[in-house]
């Protein structure tokens, strides 16, 4: 069984076309490392957002609280957010947790990664605007509020881990189920299947007003009761066929 | 220096200002109403990061009926939002109120982590000037103001010049104006900023790193008003620029979501 997918090359920035021989989901560091002659890479360099209650399971946790200040009424446009460049972190690398910050909320979800721009899109053709999916553990320090856009949260250096690559879109992406770990145990499953809005839906509501630009990622949405982590876990999400990450935390070092 | 980005004769040139014209990187000069302009700003091979401030002029606040925040009120663009001086932003056909906003930018010169206050303007490029529109019977309380508010393509107008800090002798003592067809509806000072420059500079590099680049859009006094297609909205701040936006009638198109 082989495995078809791209990233991208650190040294010249192009996307670059892999063939794995073994479900990436098993592989760890040593063997992209092996097979790229160099550290994992962030396979994109376009814009990266996310989708807040998006995940069932998350939007019936704050439901309860939808009619009563300050919320008021239930969101109706997707409720969406920015992970900017200074955030971004390979598969493999690891993330250094603030001495302020006791423990970190982990948000594993599959995004979408565009292949060329999405502007006033159908749903039904949002498909042929997508390279392929990859893995994204968003993380957060954990707040309860969904009030403000949460960049003092979630705009932390390092706090979005992409990747290892860029795997084909699986002809049934609602059957796949993204699993956490720490340092071993399992913490969390996400089934695709259980999101409000599916990708090509999010490309029709998002691109209405906003264009997706080739070589942007667009995350799916998070589970309810994201587990947390803390400086020394060792975070694993996996997808199969999808991808691996392994994102150990460490203590920032007094500045 | 005042630096402009223009697409000029088939192609896209830097520019800088010569009196009343343009003078691009090849010597020609050329007029303002010759070139299309755009954002002042150099290509990145990253998505630009953009922060914008809410609620930062105490006057401002009090018109929205809120108190001014304890700590800045933030929230973030992408770049597909921006387009240059003389541009057209669409203002969709069953909206009842979308309103101008005019800001002074911050364009960051250098990588920055953990930069104290007094060294805050040390880290900036320049200034320029955004008109940052939002269309607020899209207001929902979820990130709020939520993307399909403040984020919209061609929704924030950005330039017309990149104007370098060492031409702006004090960022914190501007006069700020915008004129809708020609009628004057908002001016203020961005002395009464609630955060300032240098304040905001240090809290975002407290927990984010910002890059060569980065624009820091700082708010908007009061004096907001509906505007209509056809509208020749006009914002300018004193040393920095006089932005021209055109408000126009978005298409009807079949509803996509």
């Amino acid at each position: 069984m082989s495995f078809e997918g791209w990233t991208r090359c650190s040294r010249t920035g192009a996307l670059a076309g892999l063939t794995l021989t073994q479900d990436p989901s098993l592989m760890g560091r040593a063997a992209w490392t092996a097979l790229l002659g160099e550290a994992v890479p962030v396979p994109t360099r376009g814009s990266v957002v996310g989708v807040a209650l998006n995940g069932m399971a998350e939007w019936d946790a704050l439901a309860p609280a939808m009619s009563a200040p300050p919320y008021k009424a239930p969101p109706e446009a997707p409720v969406l957010y920015l992970k900017p460049a200074n955030t971004w972190s390979g598969a493999f690398d690891a993330v250094t947790v603030p001495a302020s910050v006791p423990e970190v909320e982990v948000g594993a979800t599959l995004a979408v990664v565009f292949s060329r721009d999405a502007s006033h899109v159908r749903a039904e053709d949002a498909w042929h605007h997508f390279a392929g999916i990859t893995l994204v553990n968003d993380l957060s320090i954990p707040t309860p509020s969904y009030y403000r856009p949460p960049v003092k949260q979630k705009c932390l250096d390092g706090f979005c881990v992409i990747g290892p690559w860029i795997a084909p879109l699986p002809a049934v992406p609602e059957a796949l189920e993204v699993s956490v770990a720490i340092n071993g145990e399992p913490a969390q499953t996400l089934p695709v299947a259980a999101m409000r809005r599916c990708f090509a839906q999010l490309t029709a509501a998002i691109s209405s007003f906003m264009t997706l630009r080739a070589g942007d990622v667009l995350l799916l949405g998070l589970g309810a009761d994201r587990p947390r982590a803390r400086a020394g876990d060792l975070v694993t999400v996996a997808c199969p066929g999808i991808g691996r990450q392994e994102t150990r935390l460490v203590a920032e070092l007094q500045p | 220096m005042k630096r402009a980005r223009v697409a000029y004769g088939g192609a896209i040139h830097d520019a800088t200002a010569a009196g009343d014209s343009l003078r691009l990187a090849d010597g020609r000069e050329v007029t303002e109403t010759d070139v299309v302009w755009l954002p002042p700003l150099a290509p990145l091979e990253r998505p630009r990061t953009i922060l914008a401030l809410g609620l930062n002029y105490a006057d401002h606040a009090k018109e929205l009926a809120f108190k001014a925040p304890d700590e800045p009120l933030v929230f973030m663009k992408s770049e597909s939002a921006l387009i240059g001086h003389r541009g057209h932003t669409r203002r969709p056909a069953d909206v009842t109120f979308m309103h101008y906003e005019c800001e002074l930018v911050v364009v960051i010169g250098r990588r920055a982590r953990r930069v104290k206050r007094e060294h805050a303007l040390d880290c900036v490029a320049g200034y320029t000037v955004a008109n940052d529109y939002a269309i607020r019977d899209y207001l929902e309380n979820y990130y709020r103001p939520n993307f399909r508010v403040k984020n919209r393509d061609a929704c924030t107008p950005i330039g017309p010049w990149l104007v370098d800090a060492a031409d702006v002798p004090d960022p914190m003592n501007l006069r700020l104006a915008t004129h809708v067809n020609g009628v004057q509806t908002q001016s203020g000072s961005t002395k009464d900023m609630v955060f300032d420059i240098p304040f905001l500079i240090e809290y975002f590099t407290a927990f984010m790193t910002l890059d060569a680049g980065d624009l820091i859009l700082t708010g908007t006094p009061e004096g907001l008003v509906d505007t209509k297609p056809g509208d020749e909205v006009v914002t300018e701040i004193e040393h920095v620029g006089r932005l021209v936006n055109f408000v126009v009638a978005e298409p009807a198109r079949p509803e996509s979501a």
